[in-house]
């Protein structure tokens, strides 16, 4: 038995400690915003946080959770005012959308740490995510538009 | 919206009703159950045609009988329909349609999604399906009133009696107006008076692929469903001799291990005890004659045939009279390899099959195949199957197979375990598992006139058909010639006099599909790139040789002349910096991009900015438009740049993102898109931007570097300066 929260609710597990991370979230834990790419944390699809940090939960064990706090999209607003949600969605980002919870995972982490990262720094923190439809013009866009949209709350 | 709470849809009947146009509509008389959903029956919407519902709480539910796989079409046929209606676009919403003969698609028969061709074919349909539904509500609300309908208008969601001011909003009329009988007259508006068509909207499924509720195939979980994963054959065609389960059926979880015609599935609860216990089957197979398949021999085989004369796709002029008198000729080879799609979500299906009915979850762009297939997997009747298609997590012509594959398989495991199941591939499933772009070999011999202008163009093309064997043999293969294999070969638009285009058909085990762009994903590349070979033995400009010859094609000089404006052809760029341009009418679109790029040392090409214009009729959602056209020149670069499928005893060569990468966000160049304005009917946007990408950028390394890449991808090991 693993005990750890995701997205701030205690749970508990029966997977055995070596499952993927990804694999409890969505069979056993039915959260399905977190998705599966290539399992060798090759494509970034299956980013979730754990206590903060961007972990590619395909390859992640469970037991590595344990006591930690867990976040997947559905825990990242409860209401998609998330900075990166709205120019997301300002932006039209996503096209077929599957690899999109692992973008902002991802994007999430690198604007928690570089309030206003440069294209290099969108490059670094961003390459390790694919997206076959082809939205990184726009992604690059949106991570500039929610780090305005962080400052310009900020300021208020 | 998630599957417990989605309606059951009983059986429509219909009423089919022949309108202008040349469309068939049917009118539905819709019954829905309101399966647990007691408590939104004060909501219960009602259907005033096959595509448009609308609620007593004002939401309207307009019907996509096209798939959603990312090219925005879940927004641009509300907007086409809505644009029509004249409901409040706030309160639109939209939802997969069932399968039914009544959202086949307008030209090919079926339900399906593919071609490019949604908007092109629902163009007129949806805003007729909008209007007729807006009459209607029209017709019921001057009833009530007891005025002529003439009198009366309809604004953001309300019908409004002018002289009177009085207003009725369209959930209160739905009920009314779905017993009004449809007008068999429904004239459209003028395109000038559009309110919404041709302005950049939202689309309508961002928000949930921004908080992780948009639901995909994957994503489906029923009641006591289980989840496989299937062990196929290494080598394709190959067949289970025998297997041992013991060890596999010992990793907890594992419920069931069952062998299936594609090979064995191992059914478990949940994806990794299902993966874990495939690692441990022990099989034994047969491999056929595809143990033999190598694509270093085909290479030099296609290469051979390549040069021989093949059956005559298109001919004008006499070409070989042409090659002959020629003050100049140049002949090269141009090579492209098998290539999968990789959608980021890989296929999965899920089959609920009972005695009598089955019901299907799946992303799929071949509805009304792939719900006959499973029938006749069931032994049921195709109308005993319901297929509830999900978004779909990328598509790319993968999720339309021919062969209904992955939907066949799924119901025979749900067959043979008795169980619904869930089949899920694995990533090197995906890259393994066949159905790939055809590697393609083309010849060419150009001859030119003393001032360096083209006068012959001969085009030998080697490649596996899509086509023959499926379902769609006799509407694209004529007199041997597979219609796919020579799009963007046959039927260029520059003016050669003499021109000869010939096709080699070889046949073997590699199951082939179409991959977004088909045939121009290697015709795109070879024709453009050998024009640029052409214009540089002819001592022209690529850009003014390509003027020259469209001279007979002002929508496709249009956008040139566009792409290379925006691009600032001919102006200088820093040092190491080079550009090349290319041109590709495909799926009725006019494309033309400029690629600015580098080259490394190491033989490392960057790619720092691609422009491009586009020409595809009227536009819908032009923001869409872009966006597509953005991610067809990604797509094209992976291609480009990134990927290719061997095989060597058999055996795919590549498993996973390592050793078939895609382009990511470091390589990712700026892309500027700019549409020309049109009033033609709309054409293609999904596909039409891969094809040009890669001549592009391989005329801008001859420009940079004076090598000429002939075969992707483009290898920096064929660059290296040191």
């Amino acid at each position: 038995m693993i005990s750890f929260t995701v997205n701030g609710k205690p749970v508990t597990v029966e997977d055995p400690p070596s499952t993927p991370l990804l694999w409890v979230i969505r069979d056993s834990l039915n959260l399905t915003g977190t998705k599966y790419g290539c399992g060798m944390a090759l494509c970034g699809a299956c980013t979730v946080h754990i206590d903060g940090q961007a972990v590619r939960s395909c390859v992640a064990p469970v037991s590595r959770a344990e006591g930690k706090k867990v976040t997947t999209i559905e825990g990242i607003s409860p209401d998609l005012t998330h900075p990166l949600q709205q120019a997301w969605i300002e932006i039209d980002v996503p096209q077929c959308g599957y690899c999109q919870s692992g973008q902002i995972m991802s994007a999430a982490v690198l604007l928690a740490e570089n309030s206003t990262p440069s294209d290099e720094d969108i490059d670094e923190a961003m390459s390790g995510n694919i997206c076959r439809c082809g939205t990184y013009p726009r992604i690059r866009r949106a991570i500039h538009r929610a780090a305005e949209i962080s400052k310009q709350r900020g300021a208020k | 919206m998630s599957v417990a709470t989605e309606m059951k849809r009983r059986e429509f009947l219909k009423a089919g009703a022949a309108l202008g146009g040349g469309l068939l509509i049917s009118l539905y008389v819709p019954e829905f159950v309101p399966a647990a959903r007691a408590a939104d029956s004060a909501a219960k919407p009602v259907a005033l045609n096959a595509f448009v519902r609308i609620g007593t709480d004002e939401s309207v539910t307009v019907i996509s009988n096209h798939s959603e796989m990312g090219q925005g079409i879940y927004t641009s046929l509300p907007m086409l329909l809505n644009e029509e209606l004249e409901a409040d676009w706030a309160r639109v919403r939209v939802e997969s349609s069932p399968v039914d003969a009544v959202y086949n698609h307008t030209v090919f028969g079926l339900m399906m999604t593919g071609g490019s061709t949604t908007t092109n074919s629902e163009y007129d349909r949806f805003r007729k399906m909008g209007a007729m539904a807006r009459i209607m509500l029209i017709a019921a609300a001057a009833q009530s009133w007891n005025v002529d309908s003439q009198t009366c208008r309809a604004e953001k969601g309300f019908v409004i009696h002018t002289a009177t001011g009085r207003r009725a909003s369209y959930g209160s009329l739905a009920e009314a107006a779905s017993r009004i009988a449809p007008p068999k007259d429904i004239p459209l508006k003028d395109p000038k008076d559009f309110t919404l068509v041709g302005k950049p909207v939202h689309r309508l499924d961002t928000p949930s692929k921004t908080n992780g509720t948009a639901q995909f195939g994957l994503d489906v979980y029923i009641p006591g469903m289980l989840t496989a994963v299937v062990a196929r054959a290494p080598v394709f065609g190959g067949k289970v001799v025998s297997f041992n389960a013991d060890q596999a059926k010992a990793i907890p979880g594992v419920v069931n291990v069952v062998q299936v015609p594609s090979g064995v599935a191992v059914i478990a609860k949940g994806f990794w005890p299902a993966k874990l216990g495939r690692e441990k089957l022990e099989i034994t197979w047969d491999d056929g004659p595809g143990a033999a398949l190598s694509t270093v021999e085909m290479r030099a085989n296609f290469s051979t045939l390549s040069k021989t004369p093949g059956l005559v796709a298109r001919k004008v002029g006499d070409p070989a009279a042409a090659l002959a008198g020629a003050a100049k000729t140049i002949t090269a080879e141009y090579e492209v390899p098998y290539l999968a799609h990789c959608m980021m979500e890989p296929l999965n299906t899920v089959v609920d099959l009972h005695e009598d009915r089955c019901e299907i979850w799946t992303g799929t762009q071949f509805q009304t195949g792939d719900r006959a297939a499973a029938a006749k997997v069931a032994g049921l009747k195709p109308e005993q199957v319901t297929l509830h298609t999900t978004l779909l997590g990328g598509g790319f012509g993968r999720r339309a197979n021919p062969s209904c594959d992955f939907v066949t398989e799924a119901t025979e495991v749900a067959k043979a375990a008795k169980v619904p199941v869930k089949v899920v591939w694995t990533r090197e499933d995906d890259i393994r598992g066949g159905w790939y772009r055809p590697m393609w070999y083309d010849h060419f011999a150009a001859g030119l006139d003393a001032s360096g202008n083209p006068v012959a163009w001969t085009h030998t093309i080697v490649g596996q058909s899509i086509m023959a064997g499926t379902m769609f043999e006799s509407y694209g293969i004529k007199n041997g010639i597979d219609s796919a294999s020579v799009e963007g070969a046959a039927d260029i638009l520059y003016g050669i006099p003499n021109l000869q285009v010939d096709l080699h058909t070889p046949k073997n085990e590699v199951p082939v599909q179409w991959w977004r762009s088909v045939g121009h994903s290697h015709t795109g590349f070879s024709v453009e790139a050998f024009l640029d070979e052409v214009a540089h033995a002819g001592g022209k400009d690529p850009y003014e040789l390509r003027r020259t010859l469209l001279a007979g094609q002002p929508r496709m000089l249009a956008v040139l002349d566009l792409a290379a404006q925006k691009a600032n052809w001919g102006s200088a760029l820093p040092a190491g910096r080079a550009r090349g341009i290319a041109t590709h009418f495909s799926f009725d679109s006019y494309v033309a991009q400029v690629a600015e790029i580098s080259v490394e040392k190491d033989g490392t090409v960057r790619v720092h900015r691609v422009v491009a214009a586009v020409d595809c009729g009227r536009t819908v959602n032009p923001d869409t438009v872009k966006a597509q056209l953005e991610g067809g020149i990604i797509f094209g670069l992976t291609a480009a740049l990134k990927t290719e499928i061997t095989l060597d005893k058999g055996r795919v060569q590549q498993r996973n993102f390592n050793d078939y990468p895609m382009v990511r966000m470091f390589e990712s160049p700026t892309i500027e898109v700019f549409i020309v304005p049109s009033t033609e009917h709309p054409t293609g946007v999904g596909e039409p931007g891969v094809p040009p990408v890669a001549p592009a950028v391989a005329n801008a390394i001859f420009a940079a570097t004076g090598k000429r890449v002939r075969r992707l991808p483009i290898k920096p090991e064929d660059l290296r300066s040191a």
